[in-house]
């Protein structure tokens, strides 16, 4: 691990104020300390921003949820209005890494987190997104559990967080806190595909902090819910995810927002899939025929070709778990 | 400045006490000399902060000074920032219970508690944890009584080589403390931080579910 600088920030405004000055921004620290230690992350300034006060979840004037950036992944799993609102979020929250990890990582750094390609951790393996220009050591490599969408000819990595799928569905916003005071971003316009920078990441601007993900009010009833498919039972990344929000009335569905998770560089909203279904009455045969549409523009790799009709098994379970057997 | 000792020791074929091999004993009375060191005011290091091609960027490595509460006393040292709480239990203040399983948050073995929330040490900066109370292995016994956890898993073999065990019954104590114990099942799901390489999982969810029972 290289030598760093720590301070630790107790208002927002010192905190943007270090982090335009180069600093870099700490608070669960699961993935940065873990990078650090691997040399991949090598910041020279540490900013401690656990003392702000980011850490609240609040119900909006319009009926949705403001869930602060320091709230952790436990505290955020466990709120009585994130799991009666958005099952989908809590499910995917707990779905997430281990016990003790939930307990340390933040909303914020969660979506803030940064890939599990091998290649990414390897500092001696080419990798544009760690070391742009250097190559993509995983277009060619073992890339089994890779992206299918999204990708580039500079970077095939997925994005690893489950509740930033969740998220994507229901068209969160992230809040943004700058020297210019704070501004709203839809998430699909967050997290950044890598096209030609896989470095770049997400859509922050120098010292900008993420503040809070908002959700905003969906019609009610809403029934939600997160599936999560991976190699082991528990404690492990997705292969393939689906995260799943319909609202039904009068025996039609009136509104349907579907992401999945494990397959794209970034969460990956499925609005075909959305399309075909609102409108329609739930049956068995709607959601198989919906799910066809999940994998639309996938390009497999070597070693990931499993993934497509994965992903559409998923989907497909997904909507009949949420929508209910017809 | 060097640091005191080497990550893992090698290989030795007779555990005599010689200068090139130090005991498990001579490892524990150095690492609580160094402890001691630390309270007069000098800066301690974790052990692998810095491979060979930074050793020159280690000599001006900046520290923090820290107060933290471990197992009811209370502990004030200036560390390395780059120190993790569990190099700094294991290397500082010799609490050897915690142990350095992948060092990268992926094993559970190095679980502690603080503030009352299981939490991976080897994830953590000691220099966060201003003001924060630490328990480990070592504080969940009751003078020389166990913790009923600690019985649960002699009761039930729940172990074999006993390298996960610390980080395990820390979790368990955890778990137990919010109520994910309704089921084996669920224990089994909210125990998955804890990797058991000999593969004792069935006895440590059924010790975890004794100690539950006796709430």
């Amino acid at each position: 691990m290289h030598p760093f600088s720590y301070t630790h920030v107790s208002d927002t405004r010192a905190a943007i104020a270090a982090g335009r000055r180069g600093g870099r921004y700490i608070a669960g620290g699961t993935t940065l300390v873990d990078l650090m230690r691997e040399t991949v992350e090598r910041p020279e300034r540490l900013v401690d921003i656990s003392g702000l006060p980011l850490d609240e979840v609040t119900v909006t004037e319009r009926g949705g949820l403001r869930i602060g950036a320091l709230v952790t992944m436990a505290e955020a799993a466990a709120h009585p209005k994130v799991r009666s609102l958005y099952p989908a979020i809590s499910q995917a929250l707990e779905l997430s890494a281990s016990a003790q990890l939930r307990n340390m990582a933040t909303i914020g750094g969660n979506i803030m987190q940064r890939t599990r390609c091998t290649y990414f951790r390897d500092v001696t393996a080419a990798c544009n997104k760690r070391e742009p220009g250097s190559g993509c050591a995983a277009r060619d490599g073992f890339n089994r559990t890779h992206a299918i969408l999204g990708t580039s000819d500079h970077c095939v990595a997925t994005h690893p967080s489950d509740v930033a799928v969740a998220f994507a569905a229901l068209e969160a916003r992230v809040h943004l806190l700058g020297a210019d005071g704070e501004r709203r971003v839809p998430f699909a316009e967050f997290l950044l595909r890598p096209a030609r920078s896989p470095h770049r990441e997400q859509a922050l601007r120098k010292g900008e902090l993420v503040a809070a993900v908002e959700i905003p009010a969906l019609p009610r009833p809403l029934r939600s819910g997160y599936l999560k498919v991976r190699d082991r039972q528990s404690y492990e990344f997705a292969l393939t995810s689906a995260a799943v929000a319909l609202h039904v009335r009068g025996g039609v569905i009136r509104e349907a927002k579907v992401a999945a998770g494990g397959v794209g560089t970034v969460p990956w909203k499925l609005p075909a899939v959305e399309q075909h279904l609102v409108g329609e009455r739930p049956t068995d045969a709607l959601w198989a025929a919906a799910a066809q549409k999940a994998a639309d523009g996938a390009r497999p790799l070597a070693h990931n070709a499993f993934k497509v009709e994965l992903l559409k098994r998923t989907v497909e379970r997904q909507l009949r778990t949420v929508g209910g057997n017809q | 400045m060097s640091t005191e000792l080497p990550e893992s020791a090698p290989p030795r074929s007779e555990p005599k006490e010689t200068a090139a091999a130090p005991s498990r004993r001579a490892f524990v009375v150095t690492s609580t000399a160094v402890a001691g060191a630390v309270a007069a005011g000098g800066v301690i290091t974790g052990t692998s902060l810095a491979g060979p091609d930074e050793a020159t960027a280690a000599e001006a490595a900046p520290a923090s000074r820290v107060s933290l509460t471990v197992n009811g006393t209370r502990r004030t040292v200036t560390v390395d920032n780059r120190t993790s709480l569990l190099d700094l239990l294991r290397e500082h203040f010799g609490l050897t219970g915690s142990k350095k399983g992948c060092n990268a948050g992926a094993c559970g073995a190095c679980t502690v508690l603080v503030d009352g929330r299981r939490i991976n040490s080897c994830l953590t900066l000691a220099v966060r944890l201003n003001g924060a109370e630490v328990t480990t292995v070592e504080g969940l016994t009751d003078g020389d009584r166990l913790h009923p956890l600690q019985q649960a898993f002699i009761d039930q073999d729940a172990f074999q080589c006993g390298y996960c065990t610390p980080g395990q019954i820390v979790s368990g104590v955890g778990c137990i403390q919010e109520g994910h114990t309704r089921s084996p099942e669920e224990i089994r799901e909210w125990m998955s931080g804890n990797i058991c390489r000999c593969g004792c999982y069935v006895n440590i969810v059924r010790a975890v579910e004794q100690t539950a029972a006796r709430k």
